[in-house]
């Protein structure tokens, strides 16, 4: 056993110089900036879109007390709602000819009117293309019926008392630490999987793969390869959490502490964040090596990199389920799968507060990285260096 | 009991016995039963055209490949691996990280077999500067000429001072310097005791350094033991050529002698050259000249392979 931990510790030391030591390892950390930028850039266009695009009018003749209170209305309601999902109303004393100004203000395009209300508060009548708009009509009837209450609708006062987190709310946090815990642990494992998937190329290319193989059993090659690139990960992870938590901290008022708790509390879930990525990215990344040994070049890797993508993204969205029904038969299935088990139980754990589930899941999960590890290794031995006897697949992770 | 054993056949001076070696790669039979003992301390070649099966047979006894039967005992180990520490290997295929530096490399190498990597680069330094490499040692692996890299390779492959030293064609890319250089390194491992398993298509090194070779054709041994026990598988050659062209002596020619320009050439009679000596002086002859030369490894190689197998050989690149 020592001597298997020494050859995969020299393979893992290589691994892990050459990887932190290159150029290109500032790239993989400038990583992140890459998606946060898009992020940054579609928000900004798609903001600029929603305030530069004008929001549809809707024309109000009436005399000016009536246009009082149905604006009046309009403000009460956009203090409950708020006023950018508000339809925006316009005032126009009404003229001797109704029917030309009706026309005359749908005609208009500044502002741009899209209905016009008449008839006052006694007896509404809405002109305008709003028949597959129900909520602009819905907000109408609701602005006209507060005006016609008057000061009787009036918004009673509402004694208030701030207590820091209720159950609703706190469940409704959880949902959002266990989605978003979820949607990173995935987005780390899919942009390493490539990299783990090409970890052999190397080797079988300059040829030193066979200098490994008569020196150590492959599968300490195999455990070598694959905690060098965990361990350059986390060392990434470290740098990005890092740079994270100070932009939080420069950005939001409390920094990180203002995040909302999850059920296990920050320091027990972070201890699990960091288990759970490195047991999805061992499951993972045992896995893609095992699929990568088989390419001889970049290009099949490639070729491999894309169904290897989708099955991720469907494994992601099978331990979704998790969210919000931790205790559901789908989740437990999430949560049994071993691919799909780091991802549903870190969710289970933003969530749920038991710590007995997690000790079970770390453990059977640790089995299936031994067990694909153990496969990968034969299978290598197999395909690759052609060697190994014929196994009946019933038997093939014990030879 | 089994490693007593072991212990028994290394005290035999047995460093590597393969027994009924069988290896398929699905339908072909790349080793057909192959059998060797290669001596401790010895220089052992493994003699054969490409494709005989000299490197799947190697691969076998590093224990890279398993057998599909058969058995190998290394340094008295079933499972070859479990020596790897003891062994340094020399791969055909030659294969160097290009980004790794000279030194860097040469350590690597001795960590794979437990060597500390500190002690490694200590190590290496000391051997590249043997070696005239002392100013390449911080030098990348590509930025090196190819003979650099081989030999920063085989310094990686005696790094960690190993017991058995096994090199698939070990000359194969090298200049003739640089082969000369090789021929020392190996002569100089074996006088300290260490076994050194080579293969090779180049007679002329196995005939060199060899003491002990085991031919392979068509995946099978068809000799395995010492240089002169090959030879002498043949009888010497007799060169003669003499004054007058016939006579009485001519009775003293064996049967399937060839003429070649003016000079007989035949294998030497079984009873020696003094009866055929004194047949050829009473039967007047007029001896001009008579030579008796022991047949080289390349005759033996011819006898015991097969023309064909010898063609193979002389048709492969010439190093």
């Amino acid at each position: 056993m020592m001597r298997f931990l020494r050859s995969a510790f020299v393979i893992a030391r290589r691994d892990f110089s050459a990887t932190v030591l290159s150029k290109t390892f500032i790239f993989f950390l400038l990583a992140p900036l890459f998606p946060a930028a898009m992020g940054g850039l579609f928000g900004s266009i798609g903001a600029r879109v929603a305030t530069q695009t004008e929001r549809p009018v809707v024309a109000v003749v009436a005399p000016s007390d009536e246009f009082r209170r149905i604006s009046e209305a309009r403000d009460q309601l956009a203090a409950a709602i708020g006023d950018q999902t508000l339809v925006k109303i316009v005032g126009y004393s009404p003229a001797p000819d109704e029917a030309a100004q009706e026309k005359s203000l749908l005609a208009s395009r500044s502002p741009p009117v899209r209905a016009v209300l008449t008839g006052g508060l006694d007896h509404p009548r809405l002109v305008g293309s709003v028949g597959s708009d129900p909520a602009t009509i819905g907000q109408l009837k609701l602005m006209i019926a507060n005006a016609r209450a008057g000061d009787a609708g009036e918004a009673p006062d509402l004694a208030v008392t701030e207590v820091r987190a209720s159950p609703g709310s706190l469940s409704t946090d959880r949902v959002t630490t266990a989605w978003i815990a979820q949607a990173a642990l995935f987005f780390l494992t899919l942009m390493l999987s490539t990299m783990v998937m090409s970890q052999l190329i190397e080797e079988k290319s300059n040829k030193v793969i066979e200098v490994i193989a008569a020196a150590m059993r492959i599968d300490a090659m195999f455990v070598g390869k694959l905690f060098a690139m965990l361990a350059a990960s986390v060392l990434a992870l470290l740098v990005w959490i890092s740079a994270g938590a100070l932009l939080l901290q420069m950005v939001k008022h409390g920094g990180a502490a203002s995040l909302p708790p999850p059920a296990v509390g920050w320091p027990g879930f972070l201890a699990l964040a960091v288990i759970y990525f490195g047991m999805n990215y061992l499951l993972f990344g045992a896995a893609f090596l095992m699929i990568g040994a088989q390419a001889s070049t970049a290009r099949e890797v490639q070729t491999m990199s894309l169904p290897v993508t989708f099955a991720q993204m469907l494994i992601f969205a099978f331990a979704a389920t998790v969210i919000n029904a931790p205790d559901s038969a789908q989740a437990l299935a999430a949560a049994a799968f071993p691919l799909s088990s780091p991802m549903a139980m870190l969710a289970r754990a933003a969530e749920q507060p038991q710590w007995w589930p997690h000790v079970v899941a770390i453990l059977w999960q640790a089995c299936w990285v031994a067990l694909i590890l153990r496969v990968g290794a034969q299978l290598f031995r197999k395909t690759v260096l052609k060697s190994g006897p014929r196994i009946p697949w019933w038997r093939f992770g014990r030879a | 009991m089994l490693r007593q054993a072991q212990h028994e056949r290394i005290e035999d001076g047995i460093a590597v016995e393969a027994t009924d070696l069988v290896k398929d790669f699905g339908d072909t039979r790349a080793v057909d039963g192959v059998s060797l003992k290669v001596p401790t301390g010895t220089i052992y070649g493994l003699l054969g055209p490409n494709g005989a099966g000299k490197t799947t047979t190697l691969r076998m006894l590093l224990g890279i490949i398993d057998p599909s039967s058969g058995s190998r005992l290394v340094l008295g180990r079933e499972r070859p691996l479990d020596a790897a520490q003891e062994i340094g290997y020399l791969p055909e295929e030659r294969g160097l990280y290009p980004a790794m530096h000279a030194r860097d490399a040469i350590a690597f190498m001795g960590a794979l077999r437990g060597l500390p990597l500190a002690e490694g680069r200590r190590r290496a330094d000391a051997l590249l500067a043997e070696h005239d490499l002392a100013d390449w040692g911080r030098k990348t692996i590509r930025s090196l000429s190819k003979g650099m890299a081989q030999i920063v390779q085989l310094l990686g492959t005696i790094i960690h001072k190993p017991r058995l030293i096994v090199l698939d064609e070990p000359f194969a890319g090298l200049d003739a310097i640089n082969q000369g250089k090789l021929e020392e390194l190996i002569r100089r491992e074996a006088r300290t005791g260490v076994t050194v398993i080579f293969s090779t298509h180049v007679i002329a090194h196995a005939e060199r350094l060899c003491e002990q070779i085991a031919i392979i054709a068509k995946g099978r041994v068809a000799f395995d033991g010492r240089v002169d026990e090959a030879r002498a598988r043949l009888r010497p050659i007799v060169r003669l050529r003499t004054r007058s062209s016939d006579g009485r002596w001519r009775t003293a020619i064996p049967d399937g002698a060839r003429r070649e320009g003016d000079e007989w050439v035949f294998e030497l009679p079984g009873d020696g050259p003094e009866p055929l000596l004194k047949a050829l002086i009473d039967g007047g002859a007029g001896i001009e000249t008579l030579a008796i030369e022991r047949p080289g490894l390349h005759d033996a190689f011819v006898a015991i392979a097969g023309n064909k197998a010898a063609a193979a050989m002389r048709e492969e690149k010439p190093e």
